[in-house]
């Protein structure tokens, strides 16, 4: 299976072929949005952090930056910073060259004299970039160049009963093509842990598992605060879920049942192809965010009660089994599954079709929360702002 | 009335309803054992009913896993819901494996 994509110099295909225009901290992100509004073919994140942080919630952010910026749906990056934050445009520039050879300019407020010259200089950059962009063409792209990111919120109970299992038959058929996928979200693997676990590879991820969940708990635990005391949201209880165990047995179908090859830890790069799982927060977007950043070139989201949600460098297909919700959301719906539910349809025709539908998406259909232009973010902290 | 409800292992013991149940209305399992049972509450949509008669401690079981133990008896027919059910802390030191 073949999609067209953008090759890179380095690492998979692009299914876009955007300019980011990527803040370095809170500071840089309204002159970001600025300059995005300006360049057709720029787009821009929202970035709420990057200053008087503790180390561990810098190294988070940096990751997630230069996750973004090397991400292959990205042709290049237009960085504003402004000067006095943590990493500074030139840093964080460096550092994104040593990982990429796409484009990287970037420009600080605080040098430049204020706003409108930083927006003047980078929105000419970020035109100059756009049109290069421009230029490059799609070409014939193996199926093993996607990396697919799986997410699911607004779960009810019609998640892990249909759109969970379907998107999972999906992953198989994917990873039976030699493409990769990434099923996050470890909190919602606790109660189902045990079930998960028995999809590793090896007896060494099988633990890796059981102590991502282990760990999660204590970090919480270590905050004053029980993950079944928010698990399942109260949403989820609303839709039918009475449990964080209920909620993860039916969150981790959606991983498929091929051998998990590697565990993640959030916004980290795979180094193996296959079923891979990555250990983030159970908080979607964050999830999302953590995927995209790790080189997700698509990802995949299923819902219950029905959510907008969207990224600004990487599609988001948004799946459900609600009959009701696809049909009062369908602005936000992609694809309907209710079928499923009513036995018109089995788990095994549901994931043919998912396959047919992201093909769609590789090969440039927008989907709607793309065609939106949503670019929700959240980088995980561990720790309160100094 | 006839009503719909998923269940997902011939082991569960309740049953995820595909429209909301009254009291009375006759709720017929697709998949699992496939019986039928008497709701006995007003159960809203995608909410569990208890399938057969269960005791506060017990496991609920859904897709043949605990999904939690409950805070007081049920009925067979009855609303199982985060109401009534808890759950159990896991036991991870008996998870994991021996490398060799």
């Amino acid at each position: 299976m073949q999609f067209m994509g953008y090759k890179r110099s380095e690492g998979r295909a692009g299914i876009r072929n955007h300019v980011l225009i990527l803040p370095t901290c809170a500071c840089g992100s309204e002159s970001s949005r600025i300059v995005a509004s300006q360049v057709r073919g720029a787009v821009n994140i929202v970035f709420n952090t990057g200053c008087s942080d503790v180390a561990a919630n810098t190294a988070m952010s940096q990751k997630i930056l230069t996750g973004f910026a090397c991400n292959p749906n990205v042709y290049g990056v237009v960085i504003i910073g402004l000067g006095c934050e943590t990493v500074p445009h030139k840093a964080l520039r460096e550092k994104i060259q040593a990982m990429t050879k796409k484009p990287v300019v970037s420009f600080g407020i605080q040098e430049e004299g204020g706003t409108l010259k930083t927006i003047e200089k980078a929105t000419r950059a970020a035109r100059a970039m756009a049109a290069e962009a421009g230029l490059q063409q799609k070409e014939p792209c193996d199926i093993s160049e996607l990396l697919l990111g799986i997410e699911c919120g607004g779960s009810d109970a019609t998640s892990g009963i249909a759109s969970n299992p379907a998107v999972g038959n999906l992953s198989d058929r994917l990873v039976d093509l030699g493409a990769s996928t990434i099923m996050s979200e470890s909190i919602e693997w606790i109660g189902g842990e045990h079930v998960l676990a028995r999809r590793a590879a090896t007896p060494e991820i099988h633990n890796q598992i059981i102590k991502v969940c282990e760990d999660y708990e204590k970090h919480l635990l270590a905050a004053g605060q029980d993950c079944r005391a928010g698990q399942p949201t109260p949403g989820n209880k609303d839709g039918g879920l009475s449990t964080i165990d209920e909620k993860s047995l039916g969150c981790i179908f959606k991983g498929g049942t091929r051998p998990i090859v590697e565990v993640l830890e959030q916004a980290e790069r795979p180094t193996k192809q296959g079923a891979i799982v990555m250990d983030t927060a159970g908080y979607d977007i964050s999830s999302v965010t953590s995927m995209v950043a790790a080189g997700c070139n698509a990802v995949i989201f299923t819902t219950g009660r029905g959510t907008p949600t969207g990224n600004t460098i990487v599609p988001v297909l948004k799946v459900t089994a609600n009959e009701h919700t696809y049909q009062w959301m369908e602005d936000n719906m992609d694809v309907d599954l209710s079928a499923i539910i009513r036995g018109e349809m089995t788990i095994a025709e549901s994931g043919e079709m998912l396959l047919g539908e992201m093909e769609k998406v590789l090969n440039g259909r927008l989907t709607k929360a793309e065609a939106f232009g949503f670019s929700d973010i959240a980088v995980d902290h561990v720790c309160r702002f100094i | 009335m006839e009503i719909k409800a998923i269940m997902l292992d011939a082991k569960d013991n309740v049953a995820t309803l595909t429209q909301a149940a009254r009291p009375g209305d006759k709720v017929r399992c697709i998949g699992g054992t496939g019986e039928t049972v008497e709701s006995r509450a007003e159960i809203p949509v995608w909410h569990k009913i208890a399938l057969q008669p269960l005791t506060k401690g017990a496991a609920v079981l859904k897709y043949g896993e605990p999904i939690g133990e409950l805070t007081e008896d049920v009925e067979k027919g009855a609303w199982v819901s985060h109401l009534n059910i808890r759950s159990v802390p896991r036991d991870y030191a008996g998870e994991y494996v021996t490398i060799e």
